[in-house]
């Protein structure tokens, strides 16, 4: 398959392998941030090949992860009121919430529809002129584009039965979290390859400059994720900080100007919690004030909602690199795919889901 | 043609809930749309049961329910599904299939149009099978209690003396042997479903196999094990057959076929082909000094041209399937937790 196979290619991934071995004579800690990076390096099992001078720590970027238990909560509470269809991408149904989660909700006869993309569920909004159709517009700045553009959409043709719950959140803000947090190991960073196709690199300079690290957009395949760890480990060894790109065939300085005019008309920068992290500073998106119609938070009321975090669960740390999911006590016992504790454990991009779906208690 | 039930014929476009209430128009949808197409000796006798004589060995009985969505896919259809999987469960397990039973829910308001196209399906995959149906059941339940049409079959089949075919026969050592190409039927129906605006070229593969598994036992009758690999895709398979066996398998990622087409939509979709369904394919355990000789039956069927060795049994992580991936590393090929995307068999 053209723009996959020669990025799988083994030879390749081989030579890079080399390259990485014999420039790490030093230890270094360097996460990856998206959860999508985190899905394919334990699906091929790059950190099984990497040599024990490189360590890879797994970071917050899993939409699905970070999204908090409040709105997970909401969205519930939303779908049970007659008259609404919740649309939602697959990932996020079975996320847990207090007591059940959209799945169940479904079960027990709310409408709750599978969609591929946020226009469909303004497609659904548009079929169904009757029901009040919300979206549960989660992600990062890669989704972000796409669901401002349902909302300018629905606006534009005044389609008010249309509705999202945001809950929109950025890379840097939380990379300056991770590097500011007492504790904190990781000294470089693969960045995002398609949040950075959208935003660009610029704005990764100066998280580098201000805390001396450098800062890598990768890829997905295996040949992108090591070139990308390659670069990093260069950069470590020679004392370098900054952004060097490794992801050039997608991801360019400026990234895209136009995805991010779409997302600037529609939302704005709010301070965020993130699910087992707590609230970062400036690092989500609300609707702005000339959409805010359009905000299911604004148009349900749905009272109070207080979540009850399970206490065995230490997604948390795993999101910020602290924890390795099978260090984790409840680590496929409690919590598994069948029966998870927190959403680490649930989504494809989960650190928890990957390491228990592909190596689970067993060491390679 | 001759048919046995002189019912005036009444023109409905539609299946009406009297198509299924026992009465005239029960007669009428026997009368054109099932008797013309399914007619055999059996059936002809318009008993309550079919009867009919042993055959030496054991006798195999199998039954499936079919649900899918959309019931007309590229490359079948629910009707030749129904068929097809039913003697592919009872083939699989040694057996030589001969009778079926057909039960249909159809769904008011189902054209009529459609349910010969289906029944015309399964008369013709019947007949490339070498089995017949030999009784069935049609009831009609009202728009919205069921989608279109759900058929069950049920099968019985007679396994010859001598061929022990088990899901816990599995011998470290033995080869694992694949007959073709993975995930074409579920990818086939995913990408058609409404929703997923893509077009693709994917054909369900749909197929009866029990031709080439008499073929392969006539000349290895001491394969260990058979299964088809239908939902769950492979991965789930090969899961059941390492825990029933308490033994491991170990796969190589680079030796499994998958269609260039199917390996693209199942990155779009982000599904992995290994747990995608197939209605046309099987898995083989053989001792590993069998494994050629199966091969090459194997390839000398239209069913198992592309077939091909994909790993072994190993006495290491009993219960466990580990896949061997191009880079050198390891990783386990889990259960399937359960379908997020519409039925698909």
């Amino acid at each position: 398959m053209k723009f996959i196979d020669e990025y799988r290619d083994p030879e390749r991934a081989r030579a890079l392998l080399d390259r990485i071995r014999r420039k790490a004579v030093h230890e270094w800690t360097i996460m990856e941030i998206c959860g999508g990076q985190t899905h394919s390096i334990i699906r091929n099992g790059i950190d099984q090949l990497l040599p024990p001078t490189v360590r890879l720590v797994h970071g917050p970027g899993c939409p699905v992860c970070v999204t908090p238990l409040e709105t997970i909560e909401r969205a519930l509470a939303i779908a049970s009121k007659p008259g609404v269809i919740l649309a939602s991408f697959g990932d996020m149904l079975r996320v847990p919430g207090s007591s059940k989660d959209l799945f169940m909700a479904r079960s027990e006869g709310a409408d709750v529809r599978i969609v591929f993309s946020p226009l469909e569920a303004l497609q659904i909004a548009r079929d169904n002129p009757q029901k009040e159709v919300v979206f549960l517009a989660v992600g990062f700045e890669t989704t972000a584009p796409a669901n401002a553009m349902a909302v300018w959409q629905a606006a534009r043709e005044g389609i008010g039965n249309f509705s999202e719950l945001v809950s929109q959140v950025m890379v840097p803000p939380a990379m300056s979290a991770i590097l500011s947090s007492p504790g904190n190991q990781v000294q470089g960073f693969l960045a995002a390859g398609h949040v950075c196709a959208i935003m660009g690199w610029e704005e990764y300079e100066p998280v580098a400059e201000r805390f001396h690290v450098p800062i890598v957009p990768a890829g997905f395949e295996p040949v992108d994720l090591l070139a990308g760890i390659l670069q990093v480990v260069e950069m470590l060894e020679e004392g370098r900080t900054g952004v060097v790109n490794a992801y050039g065939r997608v991801v360019s300085r400026e990234g895209n100007p136009q995805a991010r005019k779409i997302m600037n008309e529609v939302y704005e920068v709010a301070d965020r919690p993130w699910r087992g992290i707590g609230v970062i500073p400036a690092s989500g998106l609300v609707l702005c004030e000339a959409y805010a119609r359009f905000d299911a938070e604004k148009r349900f009321d749905v009272g109070h909602i207080a979540p009850q975090e399970s206490p065995l669960c230490r997604s948390g740390e795993v999101l910020q690199g602290h924890l390795k999911p099978s260090d984790c006590e409840a680590f496929g016992r409690e919590c598994t795919p069948l029966t998870p504790l927190g959403a680490t454990m649930v989504s494809s991009e989960g650190a928890c889901a990957a390491y228990y779906k592909y190596h689970r208690n067993t060491t390679f | 043609m001759q048919l046995s039930c002189p019912a005036p014929i009444l023109q409905h476009e539609t299946v009406q809930m009297a198509h299924g209430a026992g009465g005239r128009l029960s007669q009428e949808l026997t009368a054109r749309i099932f008797m013309p197409h399914l007619q055999n000796a059996f059936l002809d006798q318009l008993d309550d049961q079919a009867r009919f004589d042993a055959e030496p060995g054991q006798i195999a009985f199998s039954t499936d329910t079919y649900v899918v969505s959309p019931i007309f896919f590229p490359g079948g259809n629910i009707g030749e599904l129904a068929i097809n999987g039913t003697v592919n469960d009872l083939a699989v397990g040694g057996a030589v299939p001969r009778y079926l039973s057909a039960g249909f829910v159809l769904e008011e308001g189902l054209p009529l149009a459609e349910l010969e196209t289906i029944v015309r399906s399964m008369a013709e995959s019947a007949r490339k099978a070498g089995v017949m149906i030999v009784c069935g059941d049609t009831k009609v339940v009202q728009k919205g209690q069921c989608d279109k049409i759900f058929i069950n079959t049920s099968g019985v089949g007679f396994i010859p003396d001598g061929i022990n075919v088990s899901c816990r026969n599995l011998k470290p050592g033995d080869a694992v042997i694949l007959s073709g190409t993975i995930g074409d039927h579920g990818m086939a129906v995913m990408t058609t479903r409404e929703g997923l605006s893509f077009q693709s070229r994917i054909k369900s593969d749909t197929a009866a196999l029990n031709g080439m598994i008499r073929d392969v036992l006539d000349v290895v009758p001491g394969v260990h094990a058979m299964r088809d690999p239908t939902r769950g895709g492979v991965a789930a398979t090969l899961n059941e057959l390492a825990s029933s066996s308490s033994v491991g398998i170990e796969l190589e990622e680079s030796a499994i076929p998958v269609r260039e087409e199917v390996r693209g939509a199942a990155e779009l979709l982000g599904i992995d082909p290994l747990t995608v369904a197939n209605e046309g394919k099987m898995l083989l355990i053989v001792p590993e000094a069998d494994a050629e000789a199966v091969l090459a039956v194997m390839r000398a069927n239209e069913h198992g041209r592309e077939a091909v060795r994909i790993g072994k049994v190993v006495e290491e992580h009993p219960g466990m399937v580990v896949m061997r991936t191009p880079f050198g590393s390891r990783r386990i090929v889990e259960m399937p937790l359960g379908e997020q995307l519409p039925r698909i068999c």
